[in-house]
């Protein structure tokens, strides 16, 4: 009952229960080949998404900002606009045999923000405007699309392997085609650009309504910034030139490297005011 | 009782029990030359099917005719071996065969068996290849064409309804039809691993034999549009690309062609590899690295080994195929008791809707009799007592009426709500002796 008291809100239980369901359902649609099944498992995710935004709704009356104050606030919202980002890709490319991949880490990230969750009530943050909220939504879904990418880029070069081998075994068959891998990667990188580019672009504005100045050289900014041109060279190297396919894909994989030691490593120890984004 | 149930009963030999009767042949039980000559075409099987209606042979009659299996599926009211035996009997003579020519040749299924059978066909199990896809449709078309010619009734509605539904499940919740079964079909699936749709891509066929010609077909099948064929006889490959909407191409060109496609298919005679890994080479780079699907169908190879280890490209030869097309059958023979599964479910669906019409004609057969001896009984009975009134006679005409109704509600609803009961009563024509149904009444000629 300790998480129970920590959580505050069942209704990010029932989330984590309709995640898992949409979980079981898509990798029974992926073996079994049954199409009905898949759309049972679109559905229960885009309910649990519809919950997990009304407990983030929740908990945004509780801090009067959009939630992302502290570690389980920042980690949820990652986790929402990570399916939410996926669902959309799902339905934009007819493509559902990926569920049963992204949804353990939507899981995941719940599993870990139920488990870090404050035990107080949260207090009301510092009122910081809609300018600094959206900068912050916005980084965080740009993180959850590079995440998406990560988990593609790492199927199409276990596809590509499979391929090289010619060793198909069962699920092989099920999986959706390399080009189709790809195309959904660039799509998922463009997305976590144009919100990364708009993300930063409002902090800059915020950060000089505050202080008169549009740079600052905190370690955070920096690591963003070679996010943008690592993902930037990405998105040249995987359209125009011979790195297309498995080099792209494993330049992708290797990108989240960056987004992951920015997301953990300078968010704890390196910056002064980027805490959880 | 629903009308619909009553109008099945009606037409379904107005109360008797129905026998659901089968005689064919197939690829097990016959050579090809003695398939070719039992095979019906669509004209020969409703012609078959109204002679046998016509004869009394049978009520219902529906042929299922493709290139491995010739079967005749039949109602009839007669039970036991007599309806097998007159199908057989036609069927020899519709052949103008000799009965020592069958030699067993025949196979015969009655009831749940028949049943079985079927829906076994129509899943793909009975068919040469397991699990292909083809026999769906080819019963189903049967069907169809069965059907709009008045040949089927209620009985063999439901039945081939019923096949129907388990062929579509069947290749939707197992996978034995899922996985390709011929090396053409194989690499034209794999290439799918790579480039997902075929629309907007391109393919060089090299080649314009026999084995070409598959994999062209289920290129053109899966909707490739840009097609060329290169051969050392410029003639064959303006002949292939003339009949599959590609163009042709000079083979002293062929290496200038292989920055064209997305998809190669070599299938070509030769000592050494016409491709080489050179040339590959110089293709990859023309096309800036997009990925290139390469099938090897030639022996010896067509295509240098070394070429698969070229990047992004994607290189299957023979034995690569080969050993896929094995497993995937393994894969499909591991389906089986999952396909059988569903068809056993389906059987029993079948039985327990054939066991309610049964009930229900049993019931109204028993609801006539006992109406019809209460007439009798309450004209003898009625006539010695000449004291009651009018409406004292059609008060207890009423009362004998509903003490009928009532006696017969209860053993209605347990017999019509109860699986047990009626597997427990099984042969349903015991209860017609006992009540001495099928017997006619003595006034009647």
């Amino acid at each position: 009952m300790r998480i129970a008291v920590r959580m505050n809100t069942p209704l990010a239980y029932v989330t984590l229960l309709l995640y898992v369901a949409s979980l079981v359902l898509y990798v029974w649609a992926l073996y079994g080949n049954k199409r009905h099944i898949g759309i049972l498992a679109s559905l229960c995710l885009a309910a649990g998404l519809g919950l997990h935004y009304l407990a983030l709704l929740q908990r945004s009356h509780m801090v009067h900002a959009v939630p992302y104050d502290d570690l389980y606030g920042s980690m949820s919202l990652f986790a929402w606009l990570l399916a939410f980002t996926y669902l959309g890709l799902e339905t934009y490319h007819r493509e559902r045999s990926l569920g049963a991949f992204i949804l353990p880490f939507v899981i995941l990230w719940m599993v870990v923000a139920i488990a870090v969750a404050p035990g107080t009530t949260p207090r009301p943050a510092p009122g910081k405007g809609p300018l600094f909220a959206l900068h912050v939504t916005l980084n965080i879904l740009a993180y959850s699309a590079f995440a998406l990418s990560f988990v593609l880029s790492l199927i199409y070069l276990l596809q590509n392997r499979v391929l090289r081998e010619r060793r198909p075994g069962r699920v092989f068959w099920r999986f959706p085609a390399l080009e189709v891998l790809e195309n959904i990667t660039r799509s998922s990188v463009m997305v976590g650009l144009v919100a990364l580019g708009f993300g930063i672009s409002f902090g800059f504005v915020w950060k000089h309504r505050l202080s008169g100045q549009y740079w600052s050289a905190d370690p955070k900014i920096i690591a963003t910034l070679v996010i943008v041109a690592a993902y930037v060279g990405y998105l040249w190297l995987a359209r125009t030139t011979s790195w297309r396919g498995a080099r792209a894909a494993l330049l992708c994989v290797l990108n989240f490297l960056i987004v992951i030691f920015s997301y953990t490593f300078v968010n704890l120890y390196l910056t002064n005011f980027h805490r959880y984004f | 009782m629903a009308s619909g149930t009553r109008t099945v009963q009606r037409e379904a030999g107005q109360g008797k029990k129905m026998q659901i009767a089968l005689i064919g042949c197939n690829h097990r039980t016959a050579p090809v030359e003695f398939r070719e000559r039992i095979a019906f075409t669509p004209e020969q099987a409703l012609r078959a099917a109204d002679e046998l209606r016509r004869h009394g042979v049978l009520e219902e009659a529906l042929v299922l005719s493709t290139c491995n299996r010739s079967e005749l599926y039949g109602v009839s009211a007669e039970a036991g071996d007599v309806t097998p035996d007159h199908m057989e009997s036609f069927f020899t003579s519709f052949h103008e065969l000799l009965p020592a020519e069958l030699n067993g040749r025949l196979y015969r299924h009655t009831n749940a068996e028949a049943v079985h059978h079927l829906f076994r066909v129509a899943a793909g199990l009975d068919s040469m290849l397991l699990g292909e896809a083809e026999i769906l449709g080819q019963v189903r078309d049967a069907y169809s064409l069965a059907l709009e010619h008045g040949a089927t009734g209620p009985v063999l509605n439901r039945l081939f309804q019923g096949a129907l539904e388990v062929g579509k499940r069947v290749r939707a919740e197992t996978e034995l039809g899922a996985r390709p079964m011929s090396v053409a079909f194989a690499g034209v699936k794999l290439a799918e691993r790579v480039f997902g749709k075929f629309e907007g891509h391109k393919a060089l066929v090299i080649g314009a034999g026999a084995m070409a010609e598959q994999v062209v077909d289920h290129l053109r099948n899966r909707g490739i549009k840009h097609l060329r064929i290169v051969n050392r006889s410029r003639e064959h490959a303006e002949e292939l690309a003339r009949r599959t909407g590609g163009e042709a191409a000079d083979w002293a060109g062929l290496e200038s062609s292989l920055g064209f496609p997305d998809i190669v298919v070599s299938s070509v005679s030769g000592e050494e590899a016409v491709i080489t890994r050179t040339m590959i080479e110089r293709a990859m780079a023309a096309r800036s690295g997009r990925a290139m699907f390469i099938m090897d169908l030639g022996l010896p190879r067509n295509v240098e080994a070394g070429a698969a280890r070229l990047y992004s490209v994607y290189l299957y030869n023979l034995d690569d195929l080969g050993e896929i097309v094995e497993q995937n059958k393994k894969a499909r023979e591991a389906e089986i008791p999952r396909a059988e599964e569903i068809i056993s479910e389906h059987v029993a669906k079948f039985a327990a809707w054939q066991a309610s019409v049964e009930t229900n004609t049993l019931l109204e057969q028993l609801r006539q009799l006992l109406h019809n001896q209460r007439q009798v009984f309450l004209e003898e009975r009625l006539a010695a007592m000449p004291s009651l009134s009018p409406e004292d006679r059609q008060r207890v005409s009423r009362l004998t009426e509903e003490l009928i109704e009532q006696i017969l509600a209860g053993p209605a609803r347990r017999l019509r709500h109860t699986r047990e009961l009626r597997r427990r009563l099984e042969e349903l024509e015991a209860l017609h002796d006992v009540f001495g149904l099928d017997e006619k009444p003595k006034d009647e000629p």
